[in-house]
């Protein structure tokens, strides 16, 4: 291997350093009309009525969108209206939209739509949600169109209902001497990339639809505008630029179809439309919320037997991905655990909270807060060791998964070995609970997580190499560079497999879905996998080419030639070759005469053998592998105000095979780093309108430098035959374990069972009986 | 000076002079502009990112002379007459270089005005400790790195100094 591995640095770096790297809203070179929304100011209300005179007054307004019945829109179930009517289902769902000649103008106008409400009663969390005799958050639910396995039940609340069944549960409670049961619940939050999301559109005369966009998924934004409005699909072009963050937020499409709308209501002339960091918050899809109940069995030994497990997704008034984060909470619900009986009711509720989107993990951090709470509790009844409990029962080649998919040496990562990592990591031997005065006390709590990516079964991901005149290639992807630094990996995939300098390969980092293959949407860990494969398939299109042409070159069959070091050559003789510059665009003879042309490699890939799961068992396969992870966290408690700093935090990460080592700690840290601020501090409180109480940075607050702790982390390379060098997804993993690690580690130091998120010293005093 | 009277008060357009990473041009300006707006908008230096426009995340940061200043918070007219850089007038700092080289970015949208802010702490306190860094990088928010990377960024170009 002379890249794999290695730390190379990133394709992207100077333009990033350097203040070079262009976002959407950053190209700025034509002139833009402004678009603004005007947001619901309440959880749930009928809309009396909408007035826009005064609104209209303001010179510099185009248009006023509000009112309007446009297509409904939604991935799954067709629930959501552009632009909301009739009623609104969300505190910050849009209701109109003003496009006017500068931001300015557009807020200004916004500002003077007066909008009259009648106050309805809330759906505040899907608890409440599924309640017989709740208010209904869509009256009409069984007239949406919807894909065929989305089941919406009419008349409730329930626009998704996933079952796994497996085994026989009177089995598995017979054998189980010792049974746990816990409620679990916490509320939306977000995922704050710092780029707020920002759109653009464009119809020209032509009826070509150019949009711009900070998207994890342009090929989706083409496909679902096309779908939505009848549009051709061909006809639309999606440019995607530097992606400033996006960990799934940035996945579902929202703006765009504002965008345009909003072009279309002005001529076709272009529309921008950024989001405040308010408006990124409540009005575009947020961090799902859970409410859950588990019922875990096992024997004397600690092995378990049995499980019985209720998710109430908090899907907010709209569908949208939440109906897919709900299957996948179900194909994984037992967390990476051997139990042979599951009983597993995994639901997407209807709330009048703002709707979800795909957060980094999918559902895997939710459901594994949940779990591995169970676990600890379990654990301390039978008084076993929280880390010999998972290593019994962890998941291993030859078991079934909840979806009973048969798992091997290389669809599995290796969990008995990241818990052995993390064991020594963070120095278990010396015990999870230290002393260091009567206020203070030192505690650890531990984790394990894993997921497979349950993405539409048929995703396509591909790669088209060119040749430029000095040898040196051009790679184009459709992955988005959202920060992960894929496209610096998929370099190093292609100069291993080229056997060629990384220097001599260019990166194209923007995206536009005319002329850059699709790759499926940039989401669920697939990046490296998928396009990693298609780069692959690209090269070995590339390196026959080369070989063909240098055949006649050299006068030499195929076979018995070699790609190195920009040339080929024959192997038994490596000093008789010739230079890529002299074949990559054809080749010259002496007298003039010239045979072949550019060379252009192409890839393509397409995720294979999966299915569909059962409706009544949730028998099939829904993913192509399952990676796994194991964490621990080590918290100082301050007994007396239930505050506590997060000293160190460990992950210990199979990823198949490290393809580039500092951005592989990058992903696992960062996402760490995430998952400790969703388990220790963020959520949206919400009042009894439905109102997010906190949409702002100083009030909803990530971490900040200094409230970091160290950091641990151990790789474990067990590989994935199927992947790009052997290697598995790594992004999501490093935040996945941290809520379950902080909850136990907590729950241990203040004594008192802690199910809840986020853990802020308020929620340990309540646990406590503070409030009484 | 142009004025435009609508609705319900005046937006009034000024020149101002602003001298941005050592070049003096005239800027129109309206009274209520943010630097932010003005030095992306039209100096066409977008380096410097909006992003939460409230002062809570410092993707905005900029030099006012050699302090950073969140350019969300700060009027475009109470720059006239001072020295503003953006992290386009940075060029082949150290701190940039560590920030390559320590993977200290991953999405990049947060570093424009992480390097401001560690390039001004580098500049004022060489010799800086862990709670003077804490004081000044806490302003700024970064979502993708875990700090770390960020930390041993700084001190490795604190320690040079």
């Amino acid at each position: 291997m002379e890249v794999i591995g290695k730390s190379v640095i990133r394709k992207d770096a100077l333009d990033k350093v350097t203040g070079r790297a262009k976002y959407t809203h950053d190209f700025q070179s034509i002139p833009m009309l402004s678009g603004k929304m005007v947001i619901s100011p309440y959880g749930h209300a009928k809309i009396v009525s909408i007035d826009t005179t005064d609104a209209w007054e303001i010179p510099g307004v185009r248009a006023i969108l509000a009112g309007e019945h446009f297509p409904l829109t939604g991935e799954a179930i067709r629930d959501r209206p552009p632009l909301a009517v009739d009623k609104v289902r969300y505190h910050g769902e849009a209701v109109a939209l003003v496009v006017a000649d500068t931001p300015r103008i557009a807020k200004k106008a916004a500002d003077l739509i007066r909008i009259q409400y009648e106050l309805l009663p809330v759906v505040n969390s899907p608890t409440q949600a599924f309640q017989k005799d709740a208010t209904l958050v869509h009256e009409h639910l069984g007239e949406y169109k919807k894909e065929e396995d989305s089941t919406p039940v009419p008349n409730s609340n329930i626009a998704n209902h996933i079952k796994i069944r497996k085994g026989n549960m009177d089995q598995g409670w017979a054998k189980s001497t010792t049974v746990v049961e816990a409620s679990f619940s916490f509320s939306p939050s977000d995922h704050v990339a710092m780029e707020p999301r920002c759109a653009r559109a464009e119809i020209k005369h032509d009826g070509n639809i150019i949009i711009m966009t900070s998207s994890q998924a342009p090929f989706m934004v083409k496909r679902l505008i096309a779908d939505y409005f009848g549009e051709e699909i061909g006809k639309i072009v999606v440019h995607t630029p530097y992606v400033g963050g996006g960990y799934g937020g940035k996945a579902p499409v929202q703006l765009e179809i504002l965008a345009y709308l909003a072009s279309k209501a002005v001529g076709g002339k272009p529309v921008e439309i950024l989001n405040t960091r308010e408006e990124d918050l409540i009005s575009s899809p947020c961090h799902i919320g859970l409410d859950a109940t588990v019922r875990l069995g096992a024997d004397q030994n600690g092995k378990f037997h049995a499980a019985e497990i209720s998710y109430w997704w908090d899907g907010g008034a709209y569908s949208d991905k939440a109906i897919d984060v709900t299957r996948s909470g179900a194909a994984d619900c037992t967390g990476p655990y051997q139990i042979e009986h599951v009983w597993c009711d995994s639901y997407c509720m209807y709330t009048n909270h703002t709707y979800a989107s795909p957060y980094r993990g999918f559902s895997h951090s939710e459901l594994s807060f949940v779990i591995e709470r169970t676990i600890d509790m379990l654990a301390q009844k039978l008084n076993i060791d929280p880390l010999e409990i998972r290593d019994i029962n962890a998941i291993r080649p030859g078991n079934r998964t909840p979806t009973r998919v048969l798992l091997n040496r290389s669809n599995v990562g290796n969990l008995p070995k990241c818990i052995e990592r993390v064991k020594e990591l963070i120095r278990w031997d010396k015990g999870a609970i230290l002393e260091v005065n009567p206020r203070f006390v030192r505690v650890k709590g531990v984790s394990t997580s894993w997921k497979t990516s349950t993405i539409d079964t048929d995703a396509p991901s591909g790669a088209i190499l060119t040749f430029n005149r000095d040898g040196s290639i051009n790679l184009m992807s459709g992955v988005i560079e959202i920060g992960t630094g894929t496209k610096t990996i998929l370099a190093q995939i292609l100069a291993e497999r080229l056997k060629i300098d990384l220097d001599k390969i260019h990166v194209k980092m923007e995206v536009d879905t005319q002329t850059t293959p699709e790759h499926w949407k940039t989401v669920a860990s697939r990046g490296t996998f998928m396009a990693g494969r298609a780069v692959l398939k690209a090269a070995d299109d590339v390196i026959k080419q080369l070989k063909n042409i240098a055949a006649i070159v050299l006068r030499a069959p195929v076979e018995d030639l070699e790609v190195a070091d920009s040339r080929v050559f024959l192997r038994d003789e490596p000093y008789t070759g010739v230079p890529f510059t002299d074949i990559c665009y054809g080749y010259k003879y002496p007298n003039g005469e010239s045979i072949g042309g550019q060379i252009i490699g192409r890839g393509n890939y397409i995720l294979r053998n999966l299915t569909h799961m059962d409706q009544e068992t949730g028998a099939g396969k829904p993913g192509p592998e399952w990676s796994v992870a194991a964490y621990a966290v080590e918290v100082e408690f301050d007994r007396r105000d239930y505050t506590y700093q997060i000293l160190q935090a460990c992950s210990v990460v199979d990823l198949g095979k490290v393809l580039n080592e500092k951005t592989a700690l990058g992903q696992v840290m960062g996402a760490m780093n995430m998952g400790l601020a969703f388990a220790g501090r963020e959520t949206f409180f919400y009042d009894e309108l439905g109102r997010v109480m906190n949409p702002q940075l100083r009030t909803y607050r990530p971490l900040r430098y200094g409230e970091h702790p160290k950091y641990l982390v151990g790789f474990v390379e067990t590989p994935q035959l199927d992947g790009p060098y052997g290697a598995r997804g790594v992004g999501e993993l490093g935040l996945m374990g941290m809520p379950g690690a902080l909850g136990n580690a907590l729950s241990l130091a203040a004594g008192v069972n802690l199910n809840n998120l986020p853990l802020t010293p308020e929620l340990i005093w309540k646990a406590k009986g503070g409030s009484q | 000076m142009t004025g435009q009277t609508k609705g319900r008060g005046t937006l009034k357009s000024f020149t101002i002079s602003l001298t941005i990473n050592g070049e003096e041009k005239m800027v129109p300006v309206m009274a209520s502009d943010t630097l932010l707006f003005v030095i992306r908008h039209h100096l066409g230096l977008t380096g410097a990112k909006p992003s939460c426009l409230n002062g809570d995340c410092g993707a905005c940061t900029v030099h006012i002379d050699g302090r950073p200043m969140k350019s969300c918070l700060m009027l475009a007219v109470e720059a006239a007459g001072k020295k503003v850089t953006t992290i386009e007038g940075l060029q082949g700092t150290p701190i940039q270089q560590a920030f390559i080289e320590k993977f200290a970015f991953q999405c990049g949208y947060c570093t424009p005005g992480f390097i401001m802010n560690c390039q001004a702490l580098v500049e004022k306190h060489p010799d800086a400790d862990d709670q003077t860094i804490k004081e000044w990088l806490s302003s700024n928010i970064c979502r993708c790195t875990s700090y770390a990377e960020i930390e041993e960024a700084v001190k490795s170009v604190l320690k040079k100094k």
